[in-house]
């Protein structure tokens, strides 16, 4: 599993050298990481690690101290992301992105919703308003079919029968699922959810879970998530980055991550000098085992 | 069953004492507020000095009503709605299917606008007509046209602007100094006005749309303030607070509406009166109006329009769905700007003169009261609103049998900005989110559902 | 030179006066978030009530020291707009509390026109002017300075002390600061929210109500329409200031009294209130959280 992400090699998203200091405090330290291409790569960390401050630099709702991140199409085309105003980012980057604490339009309709987020196409379509308002019959094509694929996203997100409803009455799963194919409507390569799972329950997690795998599956959509919750990453991501006070520790396949002892340490919350400790084993056993160490 | 009596009877008691204790506690109230704003009044005698009079009996009375007024609120209306409610919570809701009348109420309404003149002219003549249709019908309709105008930044984008009338201005001098310096028609200027409050609108919403709630509503507002301070100190061009006067009237299809041999009475054959020109002015503010509606509605189904409301929902979503916030509040704020340069041209076109006078803040407050009594985004509530508070407040003037039960000193119309005001408030309390607080989907999948105005944020632009 | 400092004199003076009516834009915009259109017109009736009360002492009890009598009509004057913000609150703001946004802004504007129209109605729609109270003049080194422009910036001075004490020091200050942070939390704690409410726009009357005591000194006149000018200078002395910040407040109304009365000496006098809005406009566009107030962090 681990060598065949290192042979493919096709990064949809490149990160290097981030670095974010809010006053006088450093969010993000140096911090470097690829997403393949088609892959569910999850960004993980202690609460506080700073992988929410990792999203917002990616997205563009922070300009970031240092670093580069440059975003590659499936066309070939890259684009440095640290450099685009944040609204550009979905426009033209392709990368749309889920909030933490939700952010719906809670007036508006669930279909709305997903009308919304086809603006740039459907601007496009109408001319800038003005054929719209004309009713050119190119506008009423295009909304035609965007309609049909905010129906589709309905249908993927199971929320056709609420449809209607305006979508601050859903319940809170069907709000992050909404809040999903919302970004989808944007026709995003590539995804960023930030703790999608965050306040489900088993079943809405479940229902979540079946909804990416599906995005992936169905549109080869790139995903970049955001959990604290291990067991949910270790399900559907095939790399893991692992996050602490704004370094990554760790990097690498789910089974990898998961037996690495600097990340048991930093779940566990382990005192600083038991975590010396656990490191001295941990080289000892690499000694032994390789004689890596000089 | 005796128990049951005597609990409810001592409960009666205790609900009288306690009327009691707020009276004459709202009856201190009043007096400390009263004392001596009531109480004394400021008079100037022969030589212009200020003398004292007093008016304890006035006060008396005020403290005297207020008194009555909170015990029967205390003792009798609060236990009757407390009462209604729990029968209404109690009976099980009857849905009630939409009546003819309000399913068709728009076009209901636009009928019985188009006949408004001719049935007033029917009732009262051709003289007696002038006051219903220029005060009652001109005057609302006006203020329907400004907040519908208004309605586009305020309760579909969100941007709480508190300088509309500056774009009002715009248009009314764009008219009164073109077509008096450059002798162009109304037809013309009409569009040319609007374009040009759209390029204020522009001008002075670049800088200041990435301001966030209050301080936006401030800065607009200083910017209303500074565009009638230019009106008043830029004397060459607009002659000052003298004003703008004699500026030409609208003509149909090139007929006058003037005493001439080819004016519109004599062509027709009628006796002159200016009530014609005043009904052609109703048809035509009434079109202008009507214009402002469609559009809204049409452009509430466009991209454009969608982005608006979102962008009133959450700002920080839209960006996040490649919205260019930026253009689509810049958008909202010309489309309602171009709307108050159609009506500014109007009142122009109207009045026959325009000056700074009628370009004040006040005027900016009252537009947004009517958004926001009406119920935002509501095209329907907020033309409710401007019936009820402009309409209102116009009656005032008409109420001259009042002077019969207070005196022949009375005059109504003093009143009439206390009443408005006062009513502001109470329409607010009772309803905070204005007369239609639900939302009309701009889309539907299966059936179209009122969304209720929980839901609904009020942006924070 | 001396043209120069005797012009930042009145400015300081005219500052002063907009400093005490912003501070209660500032205090009431901190602690419920909301710009009270009526603060202005709250001021304007404390000069209403001074006014008042001059009469009555001059008309029932001549022969009263100035002293006294200028302390007097500042007690009335802030017991009475006290009284009338404190009543307002509690009919047209705190029903709304918690409620969409828009609301408390409307009934606020309302009772903005309710106040200055009920002034009109009651004490009558003209200009009210009153005989000099102080009118000594003290030239300083060749700038003349009155004894009615020392005593509003003492009083200024002495009352600004006061308040920072408040609510700085005392627990009432506390609650107050805590309200404003985070309004459940500190009802969890104990702080009885709407009680402080209460007091900060009495408060912030009392202080419109001296500011209004001294207008009326100053300029000798008060009319029905003096809510509006002030009060939007005082809120813009508010906002320049940064809004929520005390000190700013004061500094916002010392900067717009000096704007004011610099652009009036050496450019015309009639783009004055012009050059005021210019400023606001241009410090809110470059630094829109004012001079000390704090930036506000857009959270994603």
């Amino acid at each position: 599993m681990a060598l065949k992400t290192t042979m493919t090699k096709d990064p949809i998203l490149k990160v290097e050298h981030l670095s974010m200091r809010f006053g006088g405090l450093m969010a993000i330290n140096d911090f470097s990481f690829e997403a393949e291409r088609g892959e569910i790569t999850a960004l993980i960390g202690p609460n506080g690690a700073g992988k929410t401050t990792v999203f917002n630099c990616v997205t563009g709702f922070y300009k970031p101290t240092m670093g580069m991140i440059t975003m590659k199409q499936r066309s070939g085309k890259e684009f440095l992301l640290e450099r685009l105003p944040d609204f550009e980012i979905t426009k033209h980057a392709k990368v749309a992105r889920t909030f933490q604490n939700i952010r719906m339009f809670s007036g508006l309709t669930v279909l709305e919703n997903l009308l919304v987020a086809q603006h740039n196409k459907l601007m496009q379509a109408s001319g800038y308003t003005i054929l719209g308002l004309l009713g050119f019959p190119a506008y009423r094509q295009a909304t035609k079919e965007s309609l049909e694929l905010a129906k589709h996203w309905l249908e993927m997100a199971s929320l056709t029968d609420r449809a209607d409803d305006p979508a601050g009455d859903l319940p809170y799963g069907a709000q992050r699922r909404l809040e999903i194919a919302r970004a989808m409507c944007t026709g995003p390569e590539l995804l960023c959810l930030d703790e999608p799972a965050a306040g489900l329950n088993p079943r809405e997690s479940l229902a979540l879970n079946e909804l990416l795998q599906a995005i992936r599956r169905d549109t080869g959509t790139s995903i970049l998530l955001i959990e604290h919750d291990m067991s949910v990453v270790m399900e559907i991501s095939d790399h893991v980055v692992v996050l602490e006070y704004g370094q990554k520790i760790s990097d690498g396949n789910p089974e990898f991550v998961k037996h690495d002892p600097k990340v048991i340490a930093a779940y566990l919350g382990v005192e600083d000098e038991e975590v010396e400790e656990v490191i001295e084993e941990i080289e000892e056993i690499e000694s032994e085992q390789g004689g890596i160490n000089p | 069953m005796a128990n049951v009596a005597s609990t409810t009877a001592s409960a009666g008691t205790e609900v009288t004492a306690r009327a009691l204790r707020e009276a004459v506690f709202t009856g201190l109230i009043t007096l400390g507020l009263f004392f001596l704003f009531v109480g004394l009044k400021t008079d100037q005698n022969i030589r212009n000095e200020l003398i004292l009079t007093e008016r304890w009996g006035l006060l008396a009375t005020f403290v005297a009503v207020s008194m009555v007024g909170r015990f029967l609120i205390v003792a009798y209306v609060q236990p009757w709605l407390a009462q209604r409610k729990a029968v209404k919570a109690a009976a099980p809701e009857i849905v009630k299917g939409e009546s003819f009348f309000s399913r068709n109420l728009s076009k209901i309404a636009i009928v019985a606008l188009v006949l408004y003149p001719p049935v007033i002219v029917a009732l009262v003549g051709v003289q007696g007509s002038l006051k219903w249709v220029d005060n009652f019908g001109i005057q609302i309709l006006i203020y329907v046209m400004l907040a519908w105008g208004l309605n586009i930044v305020v309760g579909l984008a969100g941007l709480l602007d508190l300088g509309y009338v500056a774009f009002y201005a715009v248009g009314a001098y764009s008219y009164a100094l073109l077509s008096s310096y450059f002798g162009l028609s109304f037809w013309v200027l009409l569009p040319v006005a609007g374009i040009l409050a759209a390029l204020w609108g522009v001008i002075l919403g670049f800088p200041v749309l990435r301001l966030r709630g209050d301080y936006l509503a401030i800065v607009t507002l200083a910017f209303g303030e500074i565009i009638r301070l230019v009106l008043i100190n830029w004397t060459e061009v607009t002659k000052g607070t003298f004003g703008v006067s004699g500026i030409a009237k609208a003509t149909l299809f090139g007929i006058k509406f003037d005493a001439s041999k080819d004016g519109f009475a004599a062509l027709f054959g009628l006796p002159m009166s200016s009530a014609y020109y005043k009904i052609f002015l109703f048809y035509l503010i009434l079109g202008l109006a009507l214009l402002t509606a469609f559009v809204t509605i049409r452009l509430r189904r466009m991209p454009v329009g969608r982005a608006w409301e979102a962008l009133r929902e959450d700002e920080i979503a839209c960006r996040s769905l490649g919205i260019n916030t930026v253009t689509t509040k810049l958008t909202a704020f010309a489309t309602g700007a171009m709307f108050g340069g159609f009506a500014g041209s109007f009142f122009a076109v109207r009045q026959g003169f325009v000056s700074p006078e009628s370009f004040v803040f006040l005027e900016s407050a009252v537009i947004l009261a009517i958004v926001v009594l009406g119920g935002m985004g509501s095209l329907t509530g907020i033309a409710v609103a401007a019936v009820v508070m402009i309409g209102g407040t116009e009656i005032l003037r008409e109420l001259t049998f009042l002077k019969v039960i207070f005196g022949p000193a009375f005059t109504p119309e003093l009143y009439r900005m206390l009443i408005f005001g006062l009513a502001m408030v109470i329409v607010m309390v009772w309803k905070p989110r204005g007369f239609v607080g639900s939302r009309e989907p701009t889309a539907f999948l299966h059936e179209r559902k009122a969304i209720s105005g929980s839901f609904t944020k009020e942006g924070h632009g | 030179m001396e043209y120069f400092i005797q012009q930042l004199v009145n400015g300081l003076t005219l500052g002063s006066i907009y400093g005490m009516i912003a501070i209660g834009y500032t205090m009431v915009y901190g602690i419920i978030g909301m710009i009270n259109f009526a603060h202005g017109d709250i001021f304007m009736l404390g000069g209403f009530a001074a006014l008042i009360v001059f009469l009555v002492l001059t008309s029932f009890l001549a022969g009263v020291p100035v002293v006294l009598a200028l302390l007097l009509m500042m007690i009335v004057g802030m017991l009475a707009a006290a009284l009338w913000n404190w009543t307002i609150e509690r009919v047209a703001y705190r029903p709304l509390r918690g409620s969409f946004r828009l609301a408390p802004l409307i009934t606020a504007i309302g009772m903005s026109i309710v106040l200055s129209n009920f002034i009109q109605v009651t004490q009558g729609p003209r200009n009210k002017p009153i005989p000099p109270l102080v009118s000594s003049v003290y030239n300083v080194f060749g700038i003349a300075i009155s004894l009615k422009q020392i005593v509003i910036v003492v009083i200024t001075a002495i009352l600004l002390s006061v308040f920072w004490y408040i609510v700085n020091r005392t627990p009432l200050g506390r609650a107050q600061r805590a309200t404003e942070q985070d309004r459940k939390m500190a009802a969890l704690l104990g702080v009885d929210v709407d009680r402080t409410i209460s007091v900060t726009f009495i408060m912030g009357a009392a202080l419109a109500a001296v500011a209004g005591t001294m207008y009326l000194m100053y300029y000798g006149v008060v009319v029905f329409t003096d809510g509006f000018v002030p009060g939007v200078k005082a809120f813009t002395a508010a906002v320049l200031g940064g809004i929520g910040s005390l000190p700013g407040a004061v500094l916002g109304g010392l900067l717009i009294g000096l704007i004011e009365s610099l652009w009036s000496a050496y450019f015309t006098i009639d783009y004055k209130d012009v050059a005021t809005f210019s400023i606001l406009a241009i410090v809110l566009i470059f630094k829109p959280s004012g001079i000390l107030g704090r930036p506000e962090v857009e959270k994603v």
